[in-house]
């Protein structure tokens, strides 16, 4: 597989303060990277270093084969960028925004009229196309800015949160979009974001950001098994009918029987966490009825990255708590 | 080759708009909505000419000038008073001429200095209004791309950073090359047929020359207010920070060097070695301010009779012929305040320049 982004060691400082911390990365060219993080975790920071708009500390940056810091220009010729809230001139329409990017790019104006009427239609803009940027609304501001990152046919697309302040319809429809046009175009996207579960739905691959570092990465699955836990697979089971101290250890020891289980852990008055290593639902439901303890709730646990992140948070918030007291 | 393309444009203000109008949007539209032959045949005509971002950017800043409701209101406002100090320079243009003037040959020059009805001269007026002008042009510049969140996005387009930075200034400076050197044509042609003499070539070009001092002048405004557009995040911080420094030097620079001038007065008694040094360092105080060297540089070369800008003493007069200067010696009189106007404007754009370059792009 060709890496179309590679960072290596990249590090930004502002002062004391570590924005981007020994960051290395690389992406695979067709892949939708989702850069996952809260708000300041130095995505945009790692972000701009890749389009050379900010010099790094140290580390290197390549994309595409060049080196962002020191041939800006040639890496923004293949990179399009959507930024953070991104603006456009109000005065004019959608198509003039357009046509003004498209002549950056040094396209000619025959070109450039037919390429910004076509991606106008194809973003859903084309009725609108003659309206000032003004009139947009946010989801069409934003779907305006997908396009302007595709004038210029980019072989990476870069995009800054581009569902922040969408509605949820609109965030879904940008992401279909977004994963259409990729694929047709076959476009490499890296795309960041602090709202897990829409990267979720369309990422092959996410990196989980936190204050300068990447923490983790990898697709969905292997991150929730690299953070949350030893075992791939979590049964919660709420159990009724127990009132002594041996029913409970009754209970565990049946269990316990049962191949595959790890860890059983008792939460609260009959709540059980039990840890498999491979889906044993109904051996557990088998072993709990036989113990005698009545079943009311069984369900298996799967881990989206909202809980990965909570996850995560969860032990820094009780990290920070620890280190200042 | 673009460069004059725009400036025979601009000469023409209507069809200029027409033209950009049809360029920005006209032209694209029926090839949106209705995709038959008539769209076809217009998008042949298209060129097939690939731009340099440079003058993409440069051919945007104009357009966006000449379009803006501010260039309109200020080109209006400069025009009426070139208008009526015109006016009152032809009503008293037989007042100025008498027979024995050495400056006798140059009467058409009269026009720009003439003042008279409470109205001040041609010269005065640009001398107070241009800065207005350059400022209204270059006060927003950066700040307000970066607040519309423009400036991250034309940014990460291929193009190298100091194109921005220089297509603003030479945008600006091009409106308004063209806007003063039409005003001046126009002037000249309507006092060509008001009094029915032609100037003189040597005439014409001491015009030409108060036209590039003017420009300089602007230039300078210009500068400093993309410098200050640089520097301040907020658009109004900015407008207000440049007009109080053009407040400063208009109003108060005056009257402290007025006081200053009273404090370190020479007694009475005085030699007049101690007054000429005197004097001097009053009027190289005076030359900070660049409306001074701007009215110095447009007086020499307006008067031709003005033979020095500081004391001359009994001795260095006696002999002379009073004769006007010729264009040379007019210039070689100005050169300090000239080179002076032009290094103030340079450097504003050298400081904007650097801090810009040095700057953080981010999205708002």
């Amino acid at each position: 597989m060709e890496q179309v982004i590679e960072l290596v060691n990249l590090t930004k400082q502002y002062g004391e303060f570590k924005a981007v911390d020994n960051l290395s990365l690389s992406i695979q060219k067709g892949e939708v990277f989702g850069l996952l993080g809260p708000n300041g975790a130095g995505k945009s920071t790692t972000i701009l270093m890749m389009l050379g708009l900010t010099e790094p500390s140290s580390g290197s940056v390549k994309v595409c084969g060049l080196d962002a810091t020191k041939q800006p220009v040639e890496v923004k010729r293949k990179v399009g960028y959507l930024p953070e809230d991104v603006g456009f001139y109000d005065e004019l329409s959608g198509f003039e925004n357009l046509l003004f990017t498209a002549r950056l790019n040094g396209q000619s104006d025959k070109l450039a009229y037919g390429k910004t009427s076509e991606l106008l239609n194809k973003v859903g803009l084309g009725p609108h196309a003659e309206k000032k940027v003004s009139k947009y609304s946010r989801g069409m501001r934003q779907r305006l800015g997908l396009a302007d990152v595709l004038v210029k046919d980019p072989e990476v697309i870069i995009l800054d949160e581009p569902t922040l302040g969408i509605d949820p319809k609109g965030v879904k429809e940008l992401l279909e979009l977004i994963v259409r046009l990729s694929k047709e175009k076959g476009l490499t996207v890296l795309l960041s974001s602090h709202h897990l579960h829409q990267v979720q739905q369309i990422c092959t691959r996410v990196g989980l950001f936190v204050s300068g570092k990447l923490i983790a990465s990898g697709d969905v699955e292997s991150l929730s098994s690299q953070l949350i836990s030893k075992h791939p697979f979590l049964i919660e089971a709420r159990v009724g009918g127990i009132q002594e101290e041996v029913d409970n250890d009754k209970l565990k020891e049946k269990l316990n029987l049962v191949p595959g289980v790890k860890e059983i852990n008792l939460l609260a008055e009959g709540l059980l966490h039990i840890g498999c290593s491979m889906d044993r639902t109904s051996e557990i439901a088998q072993a709990i009825v036989a113990s005698g303890a009545q079943l009311t709730h069984l369900s298996k646990k799967t881990y989206g990255l909202d809980d990965i992140y909570q996850r995560y948070f969860e032990n820094t918030t009780s990290h920070e708590v620890h280190q200042s007291s | 080759m673009i460069f004059i393309n725009v400036t025979l444009k601009i000469l023409h203000p209507m069809k200029f708009i027409n033209q950009a109008k049809m360029y920005m949007s006209g032209m694209s539209i029926p090839s949106l909505t209705l995709p038959n032959t008539k769209a076809t045949t217009k998008a042949e005509k298209l060129s097939t000419k690939v731009p340099h971002p440079f003058w993409v950017i440069v051919n945007k800043e104009v357009v966006d000038h000449i379009r803006s409701w501010r260039l309109v209101i200020l080109v209006a406002i400069i025009t009426i008073a070139c208008a009526g100090s015109l006016i009152t320079g032809l009503m008293h243009f037989k007042d100025s001429i008498s027979a024995n003037d050495p400056e006798g040959s140059f009467f058409f020059l009269k026009l720009f200095s003439a003042s008279g009805s409470g109205l001040p001269s041609f010269v005065v007026f640009i001398s107070f209004l241009g800065p207005l002008l350059g400022i209204g042009l270059g006060f927003d510049a950066i700040n307000s791309e970066q607040t519309r969140g423009t400036m991250a996005r034309v940014l990460s387009q291929p193009i190298y950073r100091d194109q921005w930075i220089n297509a603003k200034f030479t945008g600006g400076l091009l409106v308004i090359s063209v806007l003063f050197t039409g005003l001046t044509l126009i002037f000249m042609s309507i006092g060509i047929l008001k009094i029915g003499i032609p100037p003189t070539p040597e005439e014409f070009l001491r015009i030409l020359i108060f036209t590039f001092v003017t420009i300089c002048y602007v230039g300078f405004w210009l500068n400093l207010s993309i410098l200050f557009s640089v520097k301040f995040k907020q658009a109004a911080t900015s407008a207000l920070c440049t007009i109080a420094v053009w407040l400063f030097f208009t109003v108060f620079y005056g009257i402290i060097v007025n006081f200053i001038a009273n404090a370190t007065a020479p007694g009475q008694f005085a030699s007049p070695d101690q007054i000429i040094r005197y004097q001097q360092f009053i009027t190289n105080l005076m030359r900070i301010v660049p409306s001074q060297l701007y009215s110095d540089a447009t007086t020499t070369l307006l008067m031709p009779s003005v033979r020095s800008l500081g004391p001359l003493t009994s001795e260095q007069v006696v002999g002379t012929v009073p004769s006007p200067l010729p264009l040379g010696q007019s210039l070689l009189l100005v050169w300090a305040q000239l080179t002076g106007l032009i290094l103030a404007t340079v450097s504003c754009f050298a400081l904007a320049y650097y801090s810009f370059m040095r700057r953080e792009v981010r999205s708002r």
